[in-house]
């Protein structure tokens, strides 16, 4: 893989997201692609195109059945794993439904879900996530100084979503662990990939067992009894749906408040303003998602299409880039600003089209509540270290360490 | 002034319900329709723009009359 690694020398022909200094500030490439290409290209890491412009993302979800989400990770699984993942959805079906899913088969996955995550289902965890602040502050308030990444935006979404799904909120660590196994170190690494991959099934496949014997009101639960085209689920796809639901809103919504956090000790006016009026809440945080917006998703192309003016060629990957789309001029007036206050916001930070992050009232939930507690905790604070801070890539952006004093 | 979601285009971002709950019902899956058979009284017109230029779908709309 060390090829994958070799300084770029052209963007639109051969870019690599995990590159140190794109991964730091990625919007100086995107403004380049955006006018350049559009789609660009890659050989790297399997292959991809990759989609900057806010028209193009939104044409591209609506490729279907040509584009598919079979395989939505922007970098695909490789070697053992590839094959163990095959073999396993020739057996049981898709791998992670609703995401890895689609039409016919999508919908009556994402409306088993959706339930669970309507607003007026995650207002009643806010709460819990109040409290979780609150506490996660109490440890660290007297010190000083903190890592606002580690020490506080990590904390709160395993632990949240943990107790939505009725398992151990104190294991939060270890779900984090998992996740970042996955989704953000297994990304290089197939082999931690495959072992997370492992643990995660194992845990869920545990507990699935459990819950057969002793029912109760929770998400698990009601998986089980639940029916898909008139069949119950297997255990396989009710592991993969639990998989999915604890991967997808940790180290998204993680990486949404850190980077919130992180704007705000680094930008003095808007951490100022945001102390003084929190009012500006509701706008700021769409502002912050449309900004600092996490996620990439990818498409695996089956047949051969165009998009903007390229040819997108069948057998590699597609990946929608969200947070490019965001900061596109043709679809934001100052798009390459922070501005707390912008009322017309039509970013696409969850996706758009029937894979719609399922999760977004649950994130934007979390986010309000961790902003808004620490604000109310700690008005004034800055990056003690701008140097120290450091950024994670790939498909999930966003500070991992973000040292700050107050 | 009236409105209408495109259920088609809804995919329950819930902007419209945040930015103007009296205008908006939900769904058990959290899909918007419009209330009130989409007619918006006069004080409520500027919540009603903001729906329509925050949806990522482009789903809320204008009833032209």
């Amino acid at each position: 893989m060390s090829d994958d690694n070799r300084p770029v020398e052209d963007w639109a022909t051969d870019y690599d997201i995990f590159d140190p200094d794109y991964v730091k500030e990625p919007g100086p490439v995107w403004d380049d692609l955006r006018q350049r290409c559009p789609v660009a290209h890659t050989k790297r890491w399997g292959g991809s195109f990759m989609a900057t412009r806010y028209e193009d993302v939104q044409q591209a979800v609506r490729m279907v059945p040509e584009l598919s989400s079979r395989s939505p990770t922007v970098i695909p699984p490789t070697g053992a794993l590839r094959e163990e993942m095959i073999a396993e959805v020739k057996a049981y079906g898709s791998e992670n439904p609703p995401i890895t899913a689609d039409p016919p088969e999508h919908k009556p996955y994402k409306q088993l879900i959706l339930p669970f995550f309507t607003p007026r289902a995650t207002e009643t965890y806010r709460e819990f996530t109040e409290n979780l602040c609150h506490e996660l502050i109490d440890r660290f308030i007297d010190k000083g100084s903190c890592d606002a990444a580690a020490d506080y935006a990590q904390q709160v979404p395993p632990r949240v979503i943990a107790r939505i799904l009725g398992i151990d909120a104190s294991r939060g660590d270890e779900f984090t662990e998992w996740t970042r196994g996955v989704l953000e170190l297994g990304q290089t690494n197939p082999d931690l990939r495959m072992k997370y991959r492992r643990i995660i099934r194992e845990f869920f496949g545990e507990l699935v067992a459990h819950r057969r014997k002793n029912p109760s009101d929770d998400v698990v639960s009601t998986l089980i009894e639940a029916e898909v085209e008139g069949e119950r689920l297997n255990d396989h796809n009710i592991i993969g749906i639990c998989n999915l639901l604890l991967v997808a809103g940790i180290d998204t919504t993680w990486s949404s408040i850190g980077a919130s956090l992180w704007h705000f000790a680094a930008t003095l006016k808007d951490r100022q303003r945001m102390a003084k009026e929190p009012d500006l809440f509701p706008t700021a945080i769409e502002e912050l998602l449309r900004f600092y917006g996490p996620v990439m998703m990818a498409r695996k192309i089956l047949e051969p299409v165009t998009l903007g003016d390229t040819e997108l060629t069948p057998g590699e990957k597609l990946i929608l880039n969200f947070p490019a789309a965001n900061r596109d001029p043709e679809a934001f007036e100052r798009a390459d600003e922070v501005v707390l206050d912008r009322e017309r916001n039509r970013h696409v930070a969850f996706g758009i089209g029937i894979h719609r992050c399922a999760g977004s009232n649950l994130a934007r939930m979390e986010m309000d509540v961790a902003l808004r507690a620490w604000f109310e905790r700690i008005p004034e604070f800055e990056l003690s270290d701008p140097d120290a801070v450091t950024w994670a890539g790939g498909q999930v952006r966003g500070p991992r360490s973000i040292p700050v004093r107050f | 002034m009236r409105i209408r979601v495109d259920s088609e285009k809804c995919e329950g971002h819930n902007r419209c319900k945040a930015l103007a709950p009296e205008l908006f019902e939900l769904d058990d899956y959290g899909y918007a329709s419009a209330a009130n058979d989409g007619n918006v009284p006069p004080e409520l017109e500027e919540k009603a723009r903001l729906a329509i230029s925050n949806c990522p779908e482009f789903a809320v709309e204008l009833v032209e009359e």
